[in-house]
């Protein structure tokens, strides 16, 4: 019996979940390991309570990145953004239920990786937004009250 | 070593015998090395070359004015006559030791390079280059804002040849590829196109890193201006290597690197060279390795090149035949019969990554090599993320075929792919 490429793993691989992309993702980054060809786009709705509403991936690689992406697609639908924040490394190889080698491992934790970035890329745009919103906010009190609030 | 009768076909089992990884067991199995393109595996004459160094006279070369001092001295230079005899360089002071053909080629860029490649000069490279023949180009290449052409190759892995002769038209000042590559195992007709690329008036860099280990090679024959290839491909150990260039070029460069053995005199503000090819050989070499690769150019002597090349080009054969016949939907990439492609495999199966295939592979003491096998770009014109590639050696049979076969029918099955 094998344990790498145990039934479940290969089921995730041939059927993976959430398989396929968003309209409108409040975060997406597209991942992947140049050294093997390993590809993963996570893609993410966010709602207002600050849970993950939605979740896509989309990609082509080996059957351990591939499993990853669809294990931690369902693990994350409906968590806080804070847990999903906080998983790490091991979480995923928890996920998968296996010992991963050496060589392998990077195929294993590209999808958390990719997810991570896309959260961490939107967190960032949304800053930017906010810093943007406050300095016309400034610019609009200095001056006249020409444009009038800023949107 | 074991018998050798230069009339026959080698045996691979008699071979083994000379290769103690072979006595380690995997399993219960003996391991299926066909990985050779990356690395080849060491023969006892070769670890016992080196231990006898490092136990009976590991002294420094070129200095000790004792024993040990000497007979290290003429084992480094001997090793290195033995490399110049073994590429069929006419003078073993055109035989520099490095550490692998990836610094052969560094110190080309380097040392010639940049005496040598000026702004809009063109280097002309292929697309099945190695990225130790593509690299080093494109830093030189930013750094003197010269042009880097390529020749681009077909469905089949051949240089496409009319291509190759409109780029010669741009006067390349440099042109470098390699002899044999080692994502397809296509031979690339070399001494052809030395020549003409001396006909345009470039100089010619071959990158014999898989040509070496598998094909008689006569430098003075292909007519390049300088041919580097890896120890540890031809059975030395890793850390050996040597670049072959002419002696009237290699009296022009500039050093490489500097500072012990490459001196003649040194002074607080100026110093002089030493002759080739110490000019070449900065501070205490690898003396253990040069020696161990003159070891494994022995043990390949005596076998011949040329019975090495048969070997691996019926291997090949074999392997092109059967494994398309036993393993239902696997593509094999690159020539399509053993005698353009010698010595190595490249395959997809439509089921598996490569990665997945070789860790299961894996379990079955079954070592292949799967990925870019550092040919990026080769792989992108393939529009392939990986490969698979199973590469022989001296020591490689039918039997590891076999296996290769039987391991990738076991990954179709799991993968659920034809039964």
């Amino acid at each position: 019996m094998d344990d790498l490429y145990r039934d479940e793993i290969l089921e995730h691989y041939r059927q993976p979940h959430n398989f396929g992309t968003l309209d409108a993702p409040d975060a997406v980054y597209e991942g992947n390991n140049p050294l093997c060809g390993d590809r993963i786009t996570m893609m993410l709705s966010v709602g207002a309570d600050g849970t993950v509403h939605d979740v896509a991936f989309s990609g082509r690689g080996c059957a351990i990145s591939q499993a990853s992406a669809s294990l931690l697609t369902d693990e994350v639908k409906g968590r806080p953004l804070s847990d999903v924040e906080a998983l790490t490394n091991q979480d995923i190889l928890d996920l998968l239920g296996i010992d991963i080698s050496p060589a392998r491992l990077k195929c294993a934790l590209l999808s958390l990786d990719t997810l991570h970035h896309a959260l961490r890329d939107r967190a960032a745009a949304s800053a930017a937004r906010a810093g943007d919103q406050a300095r016309a906010g400034d610019q609009a009190g200095a001056g006249d009250q020409a444009a009038g609030a800023p949107a | 070593m074991a018998a050798v009768n230069h009339h026959s076909p080698l045996d691979p089992d008699v071979i083994r015998r000379d290769f103690p990884i072979f006595e380690r067991d995997f399993g219960g199995r003996r391991l299926a090395y066909l990985d050779s393109a990356a690395t080849a595996l060491k023969p006892r004459a070769v670890i016992e070359a080196v231990d006898a160094y490092n136990s009976r006279y590991s002294a420094n070369v070129h200095r000790g004015i004792y024993t040990i001092g000497e007979e290290a001295t003429a084992a480094y230079e001997g090793a290195r006559e033995k490399v110049a005899r073994f590429l069929g360089a006419p003078d073993s002071r055109e035989i520099i030791f490095v550490r692998n053909a990836t610094e052969a080629i560094n110190l080309v860029a380097y040392a010639w390079g940049r005496r040598n490649i000026g702004r809009a000069d063109t280097i002309l490279l292929t697309e099945l280059e190695h990225h130790a023949n593509l690299v080093p180009w494109q830093l030189l290449a930013q750094e003197k804002d010269a042009d880097l052409e390529f020749v681009p190759f077909d469905a089949e892995g051949h240089l496409i040849m009319d291509s190759w002769e409109v780029l010669l038209r741009t006067r390349p000042r440099l042109v470098a590829f390699t002899h044999k590559s080692n994502g397809l195992g296509t031979l690339l007709p070399a001494r052809q196109m030395v020549q003409q690329a001396h006909d345009v008036g470039a100089l010619v860099l071959v990158d014999g890193a898989q040509a070496v280990p598998h094909l008689p090679v006569d430098v003075a024959d292909i007519g390049a201006d300088f041919y580097v290839f890896s120890g540890h491909k031809v059975l030395g150990p890793t850390g050996s290597g040597a670049l072959w260039a002419r002696a009237e070029i290699l009296e022009a460069m500039p050093p490489f690197m500097s500072g012990g053995e490459m001196i003649s005199s040194v002074h607080l503000r100026h110093t002089t060279f030493n002759d080739i090819p110490h000019k070449f050989e900065a501070g205490t070499p690898d003396v253990a390795a040069a020696i161990g690769l003159g070891a494994a150019v022995d043990y390949l002597s005596a076998i011949g090149m040329e019975r090495v090349a048969e070997h691996e080009e019926a291997l090949t054969a074999y392997a092109l035949e059967m494994l398309p016949r036993e393993v239902p939907g696997i593509r094999i990439h690159g020539p399509r019969t053993a005698a353009e492609r010698a010595g190595i495999v490249t395959f997809t199966l439509p089921e598996a990554h490569p990665h997945d295939i070789a860790t299961l592979l894996d379990r079955e003491a079954v070592a292949i090599r799967a990925g870019h096998h550092c040919t990026q770009p080769l792989h992108e014109r393939l529009a392939l993320p990986a490969t698979g590639r199973a590469s022989f050696s001296v020591y490689s049979g039918r039997d590891d075929i076999d296996r290769l076969a039987a391991g990738l029918r076991g990954v179709q099955r799991i993968f659920g792919g034809p039964a």
